[in-house]
């Protein structure tokens, strides 16, 4: 469902904002219609939807326009042009009251420089938005202690901002933006001001919180590694304008130019690639309907020339590995119509699809095997080999090199 | 080759005042009553309160907003005040000064707030703040008693003029000197434009905007001396029949009894705007 349009959305700040706009429209960009007319363009014609309940996140560098375009779909920055409709209401159009009514009901924010009141404490700072809201005392206190539990910083609500750090600063920022249960939270720039453990800290908690209730989030960022973490989708800003828009794996293996291509370089792909996109069903599997024999495996695998066999139950569940090696040695201990779960290797685990490279590196560097994928039922899909992992890799440094 | 008057400036000037005394006398005097009840009830009530009450009261407030070192400081300062002979006089200075501070904060904190968050108005007003501050008091002195009458009131009128400005131009300071991104986060919130200026922009103001009250009192003592030329009573008067008795004892303890009160007022509401 699309929460958010932007259509034909244009800023520009001077004193001649027609004038900009048409030198745009001949197909001027940012920089020659500064030099033309020390006007300023802050965005260029954005056009894109933001779906219900993802994380929407804004990339590019400083004075790409992110931060204006964010301030334009709360309307702190009025646009030049353009309009931007939120559940199907048409932003740009409101009157005042009606702005204040729509900021107040449907969307709050979170600031880079955290934005706290510093003369009211932790807890009023978290309930200001209810306070705005003119929600009674008891109910809006209790709503921001919720809050504050939630970000975890129960325990701090009679304290004044002056008195927390940086990360616990922002966390307020964080519950002030969550108390009042809005459909859409606005983050700009929210963990730039941290330093890289607290960030990596508070993009955990965010994808925590939003597993709980989503909310459509817009995410401004100039860290690459940041909106390929949390992104759903990313927009690529440059200039005012937007270059490309998609999910993190789309924009890496097709880059729509040179510059986004140039923004991925050097970004570690372990991040943005999954067992799901990587795995091959090259590896002999057995199903047993009750629980096989050591003999069916060890034939299988004698056979196949591989080491290791997969074993599968009758809905193609994953059960165990078994290897040329553990099969020997449990037909040296049993007898051949053990079942074959005795040859199982120990510690044997499957990865999920879904788990990226990264998370599954320790694993397959650590394991002799290539390691099994399953998928949320624990249906076998495959294995990925420390072969085809680094062959992975290499492929995709290529491809960038190459393109590049 | 200018050896001759021109433009008749001088001449315009006293007509227009004239005019003004002829016609509107009457709207003067109706502008004068708020200040005169409030100064008339001011002395009265603080002359005929003993003094022993009135020095306790400033000196619990020392203590309160400072420390002993202020309290004592005031017991001292206010008991030699007493022991000088100048009790009433200074009881009236100080009605006098806390009249004024109560107009010029009624009309001059509004005014800063507008300028603060006006640019256009900011812009208007600051010529006037400008003139108010440099012209001489005593060029405004003249009119003022011609449509005022001479007398307590239009000591405090002058006084009114001159201490305004600081009081405006803080409180405009003080509102535009809010973190911008504060005032954003309040509007990104559903803020309306008064939320903003009540949630926000005061209270992060206010130490400033005491400044300005602070600032207002010692102008208004400054006035003090000039005041008593239009027939004020208060320090000002020992200072200028002194002055024309050519009696120096007289003129200094006046002057001296002014300077210690400025200490302790000043040094109470700084502690009042520090702690905030």
């Amino acid at each position: 469902m699309d929460k958010i349009v932007v259509e034909n959305l244009y800023k520009i700040f001077g004193d001649n904002p027609k004038k900009a706009m048409q030198l745009l429209k001949e197909g001027h960009n940012k920089d020659s219609v500064h030099d033309k007319t020390g006007m300023n363009v802050g965005v260029d014609n954005a056009n894109f939807t933001i779906q219900a309940g993802e994380i929407f996140v804004i990339m590019g560098l400083s004075g790409s326009g992110k931060s204006t375009i964010v301030r334009m779909l709360n309307r702190l920055i009025e646009p030049t042009a353009g309009n931007v409709i939120v559940d199907g209401e048409n932003v740009t159009q409101m009157n005042q009251d009606e702005l204040v009514q729509f900021r107040l009901k449907n969307m709050s924010m979170v600031f880079q420089s955290f934005a706290l009141m510093p003369h009211l404490t932790v807890l009023d700072n978290a309930a200001f938005g209810l306070q705005l809201a003119k929600v009674d005392k008891e109910t809006r206190n209790k709503r921001a202690m919720e809050a504050l539990e939630q970000v975890g910083l129960a325990g701090w609500e009679k304290s004044y901002p002056k008195e927390l750090s940086g990360g616990m600063q922002q966390r307020v920022g964080l519950a002030r933006g969550l108390a009042v249960d809005p459909d859409i939270l606005l983050m700009d720039e929210a963990f730039s001001a941290l330093d890289p453990l607290i960030r990596t800290e508070m993009q955990d908690e965010l994808l925590k919180l939003q597993e709980e209730d989503q909310r459509t989030i817009v995410f401004i960022s100039h860290d690459l590694d940041e909106a390929l973490r949390i992104g759903d989708r990313i927009a690529i800003m440059e200039g005012g304008r937007i270059v490309q828009v998609g999910p993190p794996e789309e924009i890496l293996q097709n880059p729509a130019d040179d510059y986004v291509r140039a923004f991925f370089r050097g970004v570690d792909p372990t991040n943005v690639i999954s067992a799901g996109d990587i795995v091959r069903d090259t590896y002999p599997t057995l199903v047993v309907t009750k629980k096989g024999s050591l003999r069916t495996t060890h034939e299988l695998l004698s056979s196949s020339e591989r080491d290791y066999l997969y074993v599968l139950d009758a809905k193609h569940r994953f059960l165990g590995i078994a290897s040329s090696d553990s099969v020997r040695e449990a037909l040296e201990s049993g007898k051949p119509d053990n079942p074959v779960s005795q040859a199982f290797i120990d510690d044997a685990n499957a990865v999920n699809l879904g788990d990226s490279m990264q998370d599954i590196l320790p694993q397959v560097a650590s394991s002799a095997w290539p390691i099994p994928v399953v998928d949320d039922q624990n249906v076998y899909k495959g294995v990925v080999s420390k072969n085809r992992f680094l062959r992975t890799l290499h492929r995709t440094e290529e491809q960038l090199e190459a393109q590049a | 080759m200018f050896e001759d008057k021109v433009i008749p400036l001088d001449i315009w000037v006293s007509q227009f005042v004239d005019y003004l005394v002829d016609n509107y006398r009457d709207i003067f005097q109706a502008l004068k009553w708020p200040v005169e009840q409030t100064l008339s009830g001011l002395d009265a009530g603080l002359n005929s309160l003993s003094p022993i009450i009135v020095i306790v009261v400033m000196v619990l407030a020392a203590w309160r907003f400072s420390g002993k070192g202020l309290a004592i400081f005031t017991a001292i300062t206010m008991t030699f005040v007493g022991l000088l002979g100048l009790w009433e006089e200074t009881m009236t200075t100080l009605a006098m000064v806390l009249s004024s501070v109560i107009f010029c904060a009624i009309a001059g904190i509004p005014l800063g707030i507008w300028a603060g968050r006006s640019d256009a108005f900011e812009a208007g007003i600051r010529p006037v703040l400008d003139a108010m501050q440099t012209t001489p008091a005593f060029v405004y002195l003249v009119p003022i008693v011609m449509l005022f009458s001479v007398g307590n009131v239009a000591g405090v009128l002058a006084t009114i003029i001159f201490a305004l400005p600081p009081i405006i131009r803080l409180t405009c300071l003080g509102i535009r000197q809010v973190h911008p991104e504060l005032v954003e986060a309040a509007q990104a919130f559903g803020a309306t434009r008064s939320q903003v200026l009540i949630r926000v922009q005061v209270p992060l103001a206010m130490p400033t905007i005491l400044a300005g009250l602070n600032q207002t009192i010692m102008m208004a003592l400054s006035m003090v001396v000039i005041a008593a030329l239009i027939g004020a009573g208060g320090l000002g008067s020992p200072v200028i029949l002194g002055l024309n008795t050519l009696d120096i004892g007289r003129a200094v303890i006046g002057g001296l009894s002014i300077v210690l009160m400025a200490i302790v007022l000043d040094r109470i509401t700084q502690s009042v705007a520090q702690r905030k």
